[in-house]
């Protein structure tokens, strides 16, 4: 992977949730996220794949420091988003856009769409007049025509929000849009048609995009470099060819396996399936932590916690079977 | 790009009303409340203009023509154990007690809003204070307390109501930080942080148009209330001096006749029941109209 072409790089980020009691004692912890790296290349997809509650979405939220994090880097032209604060955070902030996963939840609704739309430019200076001329542009370019632009978000289908929230994520110009189950909450049929929206509004304003979904098929599709999570770790990164073809760790191949076949002469899941429930992140398993649910489990995944190993071109897993750089892939 | 994304295309081109738009044309045409809103809005000016509406003078009696009858020419609901008119002296007295019922509304609701908003925005050990300091004061029912703080301030309408002010800042505090945690909680506010909107642009734009509606529509059950407990304190003297005009007093004043003329002494009763009566009613509309559970 090139330097230069790196337009986000998140490093060794973690975050722990501390219920405490009302003496400021901790009584449980939450481990959402835990030592996570990744990097954004400019104008490509980076997508993140996992169950719910693996911890994608608090992810999201670190890098854009809707919630703080308790360490690592988040290095972003030059400057550590992380250790920024007030004026030059907010300037730089502007450059990472977020959609949504709830688009019933992610409009205002005692807000017109144009409002919604140009609410992030007001804040940022720009006079309302002004904000309400550019708002009209984003969102003619997501398919919501001017004359629908003084509705209010309840009258609107979840589809037509999501392209209102996409507007609105574009409309600072931002360099990076991280869309979190953006297509999730919408009709299989909708959903092509947001992901296709995705893919014209990446070429026409040259965007990086961080596209987190549960759905395989969805971030196949949208995906340059995938990265696997399972409670709050990363356990594979690679590129979506490599990563669909050859999964090396245990759990994205029962992932890849769990998924339903879109063919239909093919019948039932083949295979291997995961037994058991995901632990509670309350109590994480020692050492890996897909170790309870791993066929292939040994006594040094209780004891170490695995490290990333590059296993092929920019193709790295965290699991013990792989302990040596070369050693072959092995199937479940 | 737009021929293939018909299904999730444009909403139909119409200008839409705002929800306010909407909700006051629901509320003209609900049946019970919008005429409740014309009959207080009746009151209200009548209160007002009461100098104009009347020939008599509130503080004036004929007391030879005492304990007329409701009906009796002239004076269409009596007069008072003094001989003065009775209509007159509603309508001067409504002033105080519709007063005593709408201000401590207005104020509880910007003290009690702003409490709440500042708890359920900001949350944590902010709000542990701003909630359990109010707290203490739902140990007392609500007429019990505005008792005791008006009689510890001393007798007076401008006591009355800052008793009742006072009785009324908790429940707002709390249904506004209930409204508030709710919509805080939701992805656009989670939007508007992230692109760089401090905390007063969110609370202005994004929190309280949003919790307005409910807090405005639990204000307004708070008013008849306000009224009555008004009426009351002033019923056992914590009110106005006599022969200053006020429905509670009123009340007090005629109940001794209440053998010998027991029509008369119920009017300024009928008021107080007609005015509270009617705001709830209109209450309930408005929470209708804006389509929220009071």
């Amino acid at each position: 992977m090139d330097d230069s072409n790196t337009i986000l790089e998140v490093s060794h980020i973690s975050k722990t949730f501390r219920s405490k009691n009302i003496f400021g004692r901790t009584t449980s912890e939450v481990s959402a996220v835990n030592d996570v790296s990744f990097r954004l290349q400019k104008q490509r997809t980076f997508g993140i794949v996992g169950e719910s509650g693996c911890g994608k979405s608090t992810l999201a939220r670190l890098v854009l420091r809707l919630i703080e994090a308790d360490g690592g880097r988040v290095m972003y032209q030059g400057h550590n988003l992380l250790a920024l604060g007030g004026e030059e955070l907010r300037k730089l902030r502007r450059d990472i856009q977020m959609v949504f996963q709830d688009p019933f939840s992610s409009l205002n609704p005692s807000m017109t769409l144009l409002d919604n739309v140009a609410f992030p430019l007001w804040v940022n200076g720009t006079s309302k007049q002004d904000g309400r001329i550019a708002a009209h542009r984003y969102l003619e370019a997501v398919g919501i025509p001017r004359s629908s632009a003084e509705r209010y978000p309840q009258s609107l289908s979840g589809g037509q929000r999501q392209r209102v929230a996409i507007a609105r994520a574009l409309v600072l110009e931002p360099k990076i849009v991280i869309a979190d189950e953006a297509v999730s909450a919408l009709d299989k049929s909708i959903q092509a048609q947001a992901l296709n929206l995705f893919h014209e509004l990446q070429q026409d304003f040259r965007l990086s995009m961080i596209f987190i979904s549960h759905d395989l098929h969805v971030v196949e599709l949208m995906s340059d470099t995938v990265m696997v999570m399972y409670l709050g770790m990363v356990v594979e990164v690679a590129s979506v060819e490599d990563v669909y073809a050859q999964p090396y760790h245990p759990y994205t191949q029962a992932l890849f396996k769990s998924t339903p076949s879109m063919d239909v002469t093919h019948k039932k899941l083949d295979g291997f399936k995961l037994s058991g429930e995901l632990p509670s992140p309350l109590n994480p398993p020692s050492g890996c932590r897909f170790r309870t649910r791993c066929p292939m489990a040994m006594e040094t995944c209780a004891e170490h916690m695995p490290e990333l190993i590059e296993v092929g071109d920019g193709h790295t897993v965290a699991c013990h079977l792989y302990g040596e750089a070369d050693v072959a892939r092995r199937a479940i | 790009m737009e021929a293939n994304l018909d299904a999730m295309a444009s909403p139909g081109a119409f200008k839409e009303d705002s929800p306010y738009r909407k909700a006051l044309r629901a509320f003209v045409k609900n049946k019970v409340a919008f005429p409740s809103f014309v009959f207080l809005v009746g009151i209200v000016l009548a209160t007002t203009f009461a100098g104009v509406l009347t020939p008599y003078d509130p503080y004036q009696g004929n007391i030879a023509n005492r304990l007329q009858p409701v009906g009796a020419s002239g004076h269409l609901l009596g007069t008072d154990e003094q001989g003065r008119d009775m209509l007159t002296r509603i309508l001067y007295g409504g002033r105080l007690t519709l007063l005593a019922g709408f201000v401590p509304v207005v104020v509880s609701s910007l003290i009690g809003g702003t409490l709440g908003l500042a708890a359920g925005y900001f949350g944590g050990w902010l709000n542990t204070v701003i909630m359990r300091t109010l707290d203490i004061f739902y140990a007392f029912p609500a007429v019990i307390l505005s008792l005791g703080i008006s009689a510890a301030l001393g007798q007076g309408m401008t006591n009355i109501i800052i008793a009742i002010t006072i009785v009324f800042i908790p429940p707002v505090a709390r249904v506004t930080e209930t409204a508030v945690k709710r919509i805080r909680g939701r992805e656009f506010i989670e939007a508007a942080r992230s692109s760089g909107a401090g905390h007063l642009s969110i609370i202005r734009y994004q929190v309280v148009p949003n919790v307005f509606p409910q807090v405005f529509v639990f204000a307004t059950t708070k008013i008849s209330l306000g009224i009555v407990i008004a009426a009351g304190l002033s019923f056992l003297g914590l009110g106005v001096n006599p022969p200053t005009p006020e429905w509670g007093i009123m009340l007090n004043n005629i109940k001794q006749m209440i053998f010998v003329k027991p029509v008369l002494t119920i009017v300024p009763g009928i008021f107080l029941f007609l005015t509270s009566l009617t705001i709830n009613l209109c209450s309930d509309g408005v929470s209708d109209a804006m389509q929220i559970k009071a």
